[in-house]
């Protein structure tokens, strides 16, 4: 008897400190929207769970390292006994009772994640390789940055041109994979809760830039929101360049063509106007309207040399005419030749 | 000695099917081409010439090896030998290389391949791990990176695939009592299907990689480089040879056992080889079908998973994850069967509830099959699947624990011993024990959410893959070592390897755990410099290495020791197995000259008197 009373000092000991002590450690960012408290609370219930599991397991096992080993000299076999059948019905039991009941907080929990504000404003996530876009359905605009006013509940549907990809703003906790084709839409609702800046970082592998795929979160106070809103109905500015340049980050161009020459999958559009590029059937083209517009368009109909192996997605085809052609005086203004 | 006899390079069976598989990959190319031609197309595309080529390539290679040979034999009538005898005109070490037919050379070769492919597989690893110490990318690019890890997990696979197979083919005939396995030529053709889809999935490196991660998921994987194709190809020919090979395991321990040795009676590392053989048996076929399904949408534009054509991107997981859920388990029955073989031996006492132990085996296979959804959360598969796939998950908790808790009875009031085997062991508790509590927080739907995709889910499975494989493996090839070889390793180096990977293991896995809490997302090559994850992923690129060369003491020490280590008694664990109980080396045919009748408990230790078996010398 005088062995378990130690062991069970022993277990209460490891159980505070490996509890507290990750407690004290924090384990999770900061929390920022309602659905992430439900998830946060059962997680900690989790945690000291785990530490009393791990200390009850371990403090036997290193009780008995100690007390029964074999001593020096020693040549003796163990106590002999084989089992006892009520330790394993008790065992048995006891655990099964505790999975039910973890079962049990986490559908509740997730029924938490899932609870619908009908007021809740509309945005569909679309994701490609790799870029977000954000379209405000309700108030028909585009942006490549997600602004979330606080407070109040986002319903987010997720889909995507290409490949799969997975909504995750950690702070917000909750992620859904954004899944391409025709009625497979899936939604995700988020009510944010602390103003600030956050990033939806792509959580599933889809693909060579997978690392980068980032898009910026801002949550603001309803009356900035409401402003910003207004400035984007607005419309884009007069200067086709400058709605280009929104066009060009909404539709994911920037995330293979960079604008200050550096190197990313696509040619840089920088000094790319009026340049001679060499294709791979050796003839040379100067980059002018047409060419970049059929490139848009079409962008199988020429390769350049050096870029053989990358296969452009036919962006121009979710565009319209008009922001296509912003698109291409864009380029043409990130260039000297005029 | 050996050395003096010359080996003809060519008689080596590894070699000559190596051989053969360039020569029959060349020729079936051609084939392709000429169909191809037939057909009105252009003779030369990559895709399908590769992929037609290299399928006829492996089966080639099985020729050059000899695997074929006896059945070829029995098409045309003629006899064959139930045992291939050693070429006496070749040095001792060429059988290794060539077709056997006796399970403890098999064994020994699924052993050493399963750690060259554990090496393979370690070095991507260090690869990406020293890229990933530091923010920004120092000397990857993203699409090497991509591959490397893919390539990481698929080969460790392999290579736990093969450890298992070792541990099975050695140890399952000499525990029974059988003189070998009960297909000794599916046997030997079971492994050597490893050999030459390997090499298929190392070529896929060459052939542009693959940017999907082992998981594969299309449409990314419908879209990945050539590489793709190979890894598909190798990694549905190792299936393959899963399937034969688990089987082989069943029917032997069916049939082969030796008088007296009922169920209950085997050696508990039998029954988790069993548990873990029916699952191989019954789910391999899904990964293979879902990889086969999108290498056909490849080669032949079939639209299974490709929106456009109507096809559903989530059946691909449910498919794959049919199989690669059980998998988990493939890979740790044994390891779990392989504490509780040994715990009693250095605890000298018997095994606490052996009937619990064995039957929470058959518990864990079969919950196994029903929580493969758990994967796919976050997916976007039909919403009301999720809660009950997460009462499914939850259950597998149940005959876990009932291990665990019948593990500390097993050690309560023992006489504990530490030699290096019972060190791997007690840290594979303490490893599993860390992988499996860190589970139900990925099994309760909400907090998965959070969780899915990140470095914890990395740190909860490799806790899970280490504690249950991989210290298990190595405390087995240090207990057998002495039996395998007549020699002892040595227990200073043995010892330094535990002590060196143990803490270092708990390292790697608490900070991976930490980070992904915080904000680390899976498979990527870059991380955010904001989120001020350096100095945390220095620390597992340092514990990482550690883990790597205390591996490299644990190859080094194995080699050394065959030559220089003291030479063993028969039964230095004073083991009540029956394979102890044989002359050192095992005879060639086991048990035919010591037949042997079960008379006892296998773990009666600390009962005077008792016997397990009662073997009597011809």
């Amino acid at each position: 008897m005088k062995h378990f009373i130690r062991v069970a000092i022993l277990v209460i000991i490891l159980t505070v400190l490996i509890g507290f002590g990750l407690d004290k450690v924090g384990y999770m960012p900061e929390l920022a929207s309602v659905q992430g408290e439900a998830i946060d609370e059962l997680f900690t219930k989790h945690i000291w769970v785990i530490s009393f599991l791990f200390s009850l397991i371990i403090g036997f096992m290193l009780y008995s390292f100690v007390v029964f080993r074999q001593k020096p000299g020693e040549n003796k076999d163990g106590d002999h006994f084989e089992g006892h059948t009520g330790l394993e019905i008790v065992w048995t039991i006891v655990p099964l009772a505790i999975v039910m009941y973890f079962s049990f907080l986490g559908a509740t929990a997730l029924a938490e994640t899932r609870r619908a504000d009908p007021n809740a404003y509309n945005i569909t996530v679309v994701g490609s390789q790799w870029s977000w876009r954000f379209d405000y359905d309700d108030y028909e605009f585009s942006s490549s940055e997600l602004r979330l006013p606080v407070d109040r509940q986002a319903l987010l549907m997720m889909t995507s041109t290409d490949v799969i990809h997975s909504f995750w703003v950690p702070e917000f906790r909750v992620k859904q994979d954004a899944l391409p084709g025709e009625g497979m839409e899936r939604e995700l609702r988020v009510t944010p809760t602390e103003l600030g800046n956050y990033k939806v970082r792509c959580a599933e592998m889809c693909g060579t830039e997978h690392a980068y795929m980032l898009a910026d979160v801002i949550v603001m106070e309803v009356s900035d929101f409401e402003e910003w809103v207004e400035e984007q109905q607005g419309g884009p500015s007069g200067d086709a360049a400058e709605r280009g340049e929104v066009w060009s980050q909404q539709f994911g161009c920037q995330a293979c063509h960079s604008t200050d020459g550096s190197e990313r999958i696509g040619p840089t559009w920088l000094d790319l106007y009026q340049s001679t590029e060499t294709l791979i059937d050796g003839t040379t083209v100067v980059v002018d309207d047409d060419y970049l517009y059929e490139s848009i368009v079409d962008p199988q109909a020429t390769i350049v040399e050096g870029y053989e192996n990358v296969l452009m997605p036919p962006t121009g085809e979710s565009m319209t005419e008009e922001q296509i052609l912003d698109v291409v005086e864009y380029i043409e203004s990130l260039s000297e030749h005029e | 000695m050996d050395e003096n006899k010359k080996v003809k390079f060519l008689s080596l069976g590894l070699v000559r099917g190596i051989v053969f598989q360039v020569i029959g990959s060349l020729a079936g190319m051609g084939f392709v081409m000429l169909i191809r031609l037939l057909m009105g197309l252009p003779a030369w595309n990559a895709e399908p010439v590769w992929v037609g080529g290299t399928f006829v390539g492996v089966f080639t290679f099985l020729i050059g090896v000899g695997a074929f040979s006896d059945w070829f034999k029995w098409a045309k009538g003629e006899e064959t030998s139930d045992h291939i005898e050693a070429d006496p005109s070749q040095p001792k070490w060429a059988k290794y290389y060539n077709i056997s037919y006796d399970h403890k050379v098999i064994g020994i070769q699924y052993g050493v391949t399963s750690i060259i492919l554990l090496g393979m597989a370690g070095t991507f690893a260090m690869i990406f791990r020293t890229e990933l110490a530091a923010a920004k990318l120092q000397f990857l690019d993203l699409g090497l990176f991509n591959s490397l890890i893919g390539l990481h997990g698929i080969v460790m696979i392999a290579a736990i695939l093969l450890g298992i197979g070792a541990m099975s083919n050695y140890l399952v005939p000499l525990m029974i009592g059988a003189s070998d396995m009960a297909f000794p030529r599916l046997n030997a053709f079971a492994y050597w299907l490893n050999a030459p889809s390997a090499l298929l999935v190392v070529i896929s490196l060459f052939l542009g990689g693959f940017d999907t991660g082992w998981t594969a998921y299309p449409p990314l994987s419908a879209r990945a480089p050539l590489g793709m194709q190979m890894f598909f190809l190798g990694v549905y020919v190792i299936g393959l040879s899963s399937i034969l090979g688990s089987l082989n395991i069943i029917v032997t321990v069916i049939r082969m056992r030796a008088p007296g040795m009922n169920y209950f009676r085997m050696p508990i590392f039998v029954w988790a080889s069993v548990a873990t053989s029916i699952i191989s048996l019954t789910a391999t076929q899904l990964i293979a079908l879902s990889f086969q399904m999108v290498m056909f949408q490849r080669l032949f534009g079939m639209g299974f998973f490709d929106p456009a054509n109507g096809g559903n991107v989530v059946l691909f997981q449910h498919l794959f994850w049919f199989y690669s859920h059980p998998a988990v388990y493939v890979f740790i029955l044994p390891g779990l069967g392989m504490i509780s073989e040994l715990l009693p031996v250095f605890s000298r006492k018997p095994l606490f509830g052996y009937k619990w132990i064995a039957v929470s085996s058959m518990a864990i296979a079969l919950v196994g099959f029903f929580v493969w959804a758990h994967h796919m959360f976050t997916a976007g598969m039909e919403e009301y699947l999720r809660v009950p796939f997460m009462y499914s998950t939850m259950l597998v908790a149940v005959p876990t624990g009932v291990k665990f808790f019948s593990w500390v009875g097993t050690l309560w009031r023992g006489k504990i011993t530490f030699p290096t085997p019972m060190l791997f062991t007690l840290g594979a508790v303490s490893v599993f024990l860390l992988g499996g509590l860190t589970g139900p927080p990925n099994a309760t739907v909400a907090t998965d959410l959070h969780l899915h995709d990140t470095y914890w889910i990395v740190g909860h499975f490799h806790a899970t893959m280490f504690g249950g494989f991989m210290f298990p493996f190595f405390a087995a090839f240090y207990y057998w070592y002495p039996k395998i070889t007549g020699r002892m390793y040595s227990e200073k180096l043995g010892k330094l390897h535990f002590w060196l990977m143990f803490p270092a293991f708990y390292v790697q896995s608490l900070w991976q755990m930490y980070i992904g809490l915080l904000g680390m997302r899976r498979r990527i090559g870059d991380y955010d410099p904001a989120l001020n994850f350096d100095n945390s992923h220095l620390v597992i690129t340092i514990a990482g290495f550690t883990i790597f060369v205390s591996v490299l003491i644990f190859i080094y020490n194995l080699i050394k020791s065959a030559k220089q280590g003291e030479v063993a008694e028969s039964n230095p664990w004073n083991s009540r197995s029956p394979e102890w109980q044989l002359p050192t080396p095992i005879p060639e045919h086991n048990y035919t000259d010591h037949p042997f009748k079960v008379t006892g408990e296998p773990y009666d230790y600390g009962l005077e008197g008792s016997t397990y078996i009662t073997m009597s010398d011809k």
